[in-house]
Order: C-alpha cells, then structure tokens, then sequence
C-alpha cells in the first residue's frame, strides 16, 4: 500500500519575538508524515511519498521529511502566492499520477489556517475522506480506514472505503525527531522536481490577500490583589456579575 | 432565485444555535437568501427556520442523511446550489462546516474563505476580513468567479432576530438517497450529557490549564466554578493532551473560538494559540501564580496566586452572591 503525504512549509511558529522565523514544515503535516511512517513500520504500507509545492527553498524541509522516514519526495516548483484550491488542483494531478491507497495530509496550515485542501482533494477526486482524525485503523484486510474524528461535539467513529484522504488533528501522534543516521541518509534519497506544465495542470489562484493588518491590541492589566477585589471589580466596574 | 445559500446544522435534531449567526453576514451581503438544512425527519425544525427573513427553507430530508457524512451531504449541498444557481454558499465555522463545505467548493469548482470576520468595500467590490497566524494577523481577500463558499465566524456576527415578516416557505429538496455516494459510513458518538451551556454560546466560559494536574481536580475547581456562574468549561491545548478534559473543551486557535460576556482562565500562561480563541471576550480575568505569564498582558484583571486556595474562595465568594 501507498500513502501519500502533501505538505506545506510554514514559518516557526515557535520562533521567539523579534527572531527570524526559519521555515519548517507545517505541524499538522509533521503529524501527517509520523502517522504515514508508524503505519509503515507496523507493515500495513510499503511506501510513502512526500508531496509539497513551492520555490527550491523549500527542499530544507523536504529533507526533513525525508530524514523523518519518507521514502521518496515530490516537488511541484511553483512560488506563486496560491490559495486552497489551486493546492488541490495541483495535488489532484499528482495523486492520479501517483495512484496511493491513502492521502494523509494536516488539518490545516498554521499559518493560513484555511482547513480547506484535504477536503477539496476529495471532493476533486470524489473519495471518502475524514477529517480532524486522532486515531486510525486499517480494518477489513485493509479495504477500508476506521477514523476516529475531532468534532466539536466530541469524538465521532466513522469507516471509509480506500483510496481515501485523511486529514490529522493534533491527539494523531507526537511526530519523532530526526536522527543524524536520518539526515545523512536523506541526502542520498530523490527528490523529483515538476511543474505544473508538466503534470498537465493549469490553475490560477481565485482568492487573493489584498493586504494584512495587525489586529487591535487589548489593553488589559489591571492587578488585583484579592477574591475580594476581584469581586468587586467584576460587579461594580465590569457589571458582569 | 436566492443569491445566497446558507447552511445551517442541527444537532440531536435541533438547531445549532451558532450556525444562524451566518445570516447575518447573508443580511450585509444584499439579496435574497435560503436557508438550507440537511438530515432525517426535518419537518418540525424546517418550521421553526420560516421567521428568519429567508426567501424559503429548503429541507433535504432522508434517511441517508441521518448523519453528517462529508462525501453525502456536500453532494447534495452542491445539488441544491445548483439547483438553485446561487452566488454565495455560506456557512458558519464549526467543524461540520469545515468538514462539509470546502468538498461542495471543490464540487462546485468554486473558492472558498474560512472564517470570515466581516466583509469590506473594496474599490466597489466584496472582500472579506480573515484572521491569519492563529489570528495575530487579519488579512483581507478578494475572491474571483461567479460563485464563492464562504464560513462566518459565529462569534464576529450578530444572532439573527426573527421577523415579524410572514413566513417563507418550506421547500422540499427532491434527492435519491440511494443514489448518494457511500463510501463513508458512520460508526459512533461520544454521547456525553451536559447540564451546562454550550461552550461557543455561553455567558461565561471558565478554562483551565495544565497546572489542573487531573481530571478530578479539573472537574471540582473549573467545573465548580462554572456551575457557580453558570457557565461552559473550556481547557487549553495542554489540558485536553494531559487528559483532563476531552477534545471538544479545546479553546484556541484549532479549537473553538468563544467570545463571552466573562471569560476567566485558570492556570493558563497565554500561548499564543490559546489567545487566539479568546480575544473577543468582553472580560478576561486570570488566576495564575506566574507574575509574568502573558495571559496577564491582555486580562482586564489579573489575580498572582496559587488557583488551588484562589478558586475555592472565589466559588464560596459568588454562591454568597
């Protein structure tokens, strides 16, 4: 069985105030990949394939995956600004290329936050997909995924037929962290580049940023010093009481 | 024809109450709008949709769509959109839109904007305000084509009162539930009864952080304290991995976003994902021992102590009113 795992390079989101953001790979993608690399060392996959769109910059975190476990890497050179959608159309063109049993990808993107590709990439394919996942299974001689999903009502069990798409949510897994017998090890594995002309794709973003603002700060910072402040504050000033 | 569809999701057979906030932006958007609602023996809440200002209900009752099963309902989503030849398919965020919505986008070849905060002129034209980087940052986006999908944040927007207008009807959306894709099937839910509001809507929202230490101690100190307001009980990141709470309790940046009236954080440093789900509430109060955790940056008031001696005395201090 194949898994295939898109994913995207965001900035750190750990990077400390005032420091340079160096770019990783997106950690609900790095969740993506560990789940993709537990279900191959439990024998129930035999390859996995890293997928991600993006100037050569981003081979940094292409190594990263390949250290982490990824047998082979996939680049889509594309540095346009692109929204969800164009995303899923590329990734529609490299999974029928690539013809996997599952696409395992993250919820979201950290830094966009759009939750958008995973589901649109179903729907393109017409596949069955579970979003927000913290568990699964291959059940049924591995026909089908039993996922259990994040929903804002609590967890929800639901099966799926393969080929299907997975997105991750946080509980999936802790992602392991690269080994130097990893890296070295990566340096030798491919990584294949592409264009869109060449997988026969032509998309134009049809959302577009057409500028950024920073938020309103709260002021806030009031101290009190007692419950018995605090009492009173929350009745008498802030009336909420 | 209606120029807008807007989702709305029940649950346990209701209404989820949140999901009528995305009228609003319907409303700000002009023209007539739909109301549309997906599932199995429909008819009494169908009723109770008529006096939102909707040109029609349009009800997509079948026992295929018992449950919410992305790959079943985005089809038929897409069918009604269609069908009806909409501009706008509007959602609220929530993870059944999120799960649903960008799959019909993608089936009606159309983009799509999550969680949009309001809507701007520009040059004359539609654009959307949209939290980026767990909302540190807002971005403002234009969309192309004729048609869009689009998820309002229930918090940015006003609940919809009833009109006193005549009510529209309900239409009945025709569908072959044999004929909908089935390669997704339903299992289980958690079923867990709570007396306690609905986190996204409530008054007052308490959460606790990691320094809870365990479930119980959870339940006792931020439960009890709920219970004395009449709150919900949320929990950060760290607190839900720990195991004190489950997932649904999460608030942040990949959890829920809440505004309440007062929004009281126990033990919570104020990561940055956190704040992201709590900015909008009116009163924030934290309880932390750290002098210099950040949460105290945005608190409209800070108490330094120990939450185990703070939070008893608070709950005896509110039940003597």
């Amino acid at each position: 069985m194949k898994i295939v795992v898109p994913f995207k390079s965001v900035p750190d989101p750990y990077a400390g105030a005032g420091e340079a953001a160096k770019s990783v790979i997106n950690p609900f993608d790095e969740i993506a990949i560990e789940e993709a690399l537990r279900i191959r060392e439990r024998g129930e996959a035999s390859e996995i394939v890293g997928v991600t769109i993006g100037p050569p910059a981003v081979d940094e975190q292409i190594r990263s995956a390949l250290a982490m476990g990824v047998d082979r890497a996939l680049r889509i050179d594309d540095a346009r600004a692109l929204d969800p959608y164009a995303i899923a159309r590329i990734l529609r063109a490299l999974i029928e290329k690539e013809t996997p049993q599952v696409v395992l990808m993250g919820k979201q993107a950290i830094d966009d936050d759009s939750n958008q590709v995973g589901q649109m990439l179903a729907g393109l394919l017409g596949w069955p997909q579970a979003t927000f996942v913290s568990k699964i299974e291959l059940i049924e001689n591995k026909t089908r995924l039993q996922c259990s999903r994040e929903t804002d009502g609590g967890i929800e069990v639901i099966a799926i037929t393969l080929p299907a798409i997975v997105t991750t949510d946080l509980r999936l897994n802790e992602p392991r962290y690269v080994s130097l017998p990893g890296l070295m090890k990566a340096r030798k594995k491919p990584i294949e580049v592409f264009t869109c002309e060449q997988l026969g794709v032509s998309v134009a973003p049809l959302t577009t940023t057409l500028s950024t603002s920073r938020p309103p700060k709260r002021s806030g910072g009031t101290r009190v010093e007692s419950v018995e402040e605090l009492m009173v504050k929350l009745k008498q000033e802030a009336k909420v009481l | 024809m209606a120029e807008t569809l807007v989702l709305i999701e029940l649950d346990r057979q209701q209404v989820k109450r949140p999901s009528l906030h995305a009228i609003a932006l319907a409303r700000e958007l002009g023209g007539e709008y739909a109301l549309l609602i997906l599932g199995s023996g429909l008819d009494e809440i169908a009723a109770s949709l008529v006096a939102y200002g909707a040109s029609a209900v349009v009800v997509a009752d079948d026992p295929a769509l018992a449950e919410p099963l992305a790959d079943r309902y985005a089809s038929v989503v897409a069918d009604v959109a269609r069908q009806r030849n909409v501009k706008t398919l509007l959602g609220t965020s929530s993870t059944f839109s999120k799960d649903i919505l960008p799959r019909v986008a993608a089936l009606l070849d159309a983009p799509m904007v999550t969680d949009v905060l309001a809507l701007e002129k520009v040059d004359g034209a539609n654009a959307y305000r949209r939290p980026i980087n767990a909302g540190s940052m807002l971005a403002t986006v234009k969309v192309d084509g004729d048609l869009r999908v689009l998820t309002a944040r229930a918090t940015a927007f006003e609940a919809p009162t009833a009109d006193a207008a005549p009510p529209c009807p309900v239409e009945s959306f025709k569908l072959d539930g044999a004929g909908l894709p089935d390669g997704m099937q339903f299992i289980s839910r958690e079923e867990r009864i709570s007396d306690r509001p609905d986190l996204t809507e409530a008054r007052v929202v308490v959460s606790g952080g990691r320094p809870l230490k365990d479930p119980e101690t959870f339940e006792r100190l931020i439960g009890g304290l709920a219970d004395a307001l009449g709150g919900a009980v949320g929990a950060t990141r760290a607190a839900v991995d720990a195991g004190m709470a489950p997932n649904d309790y999460q608030v942040g940046q990949t959890g829920k976003v809440v505004a309440p009236e007062l929004y009281i954080a126990i033990g919570i440093s104020g990561a940055i994902q956190h704040l992201a789900g709590i900015k909008d509430s009116r009163i924030i109060v934290a309880i932390n021992k750290d002098p210099d955790a950040p949460i105290f940056q945005m608190a409209t008031y800070g108490l330094v102590g120990d939450l185990h001696q703070i939070v008893p005395q608070l709950i005896e201090a509110i039940r003597q009113g």
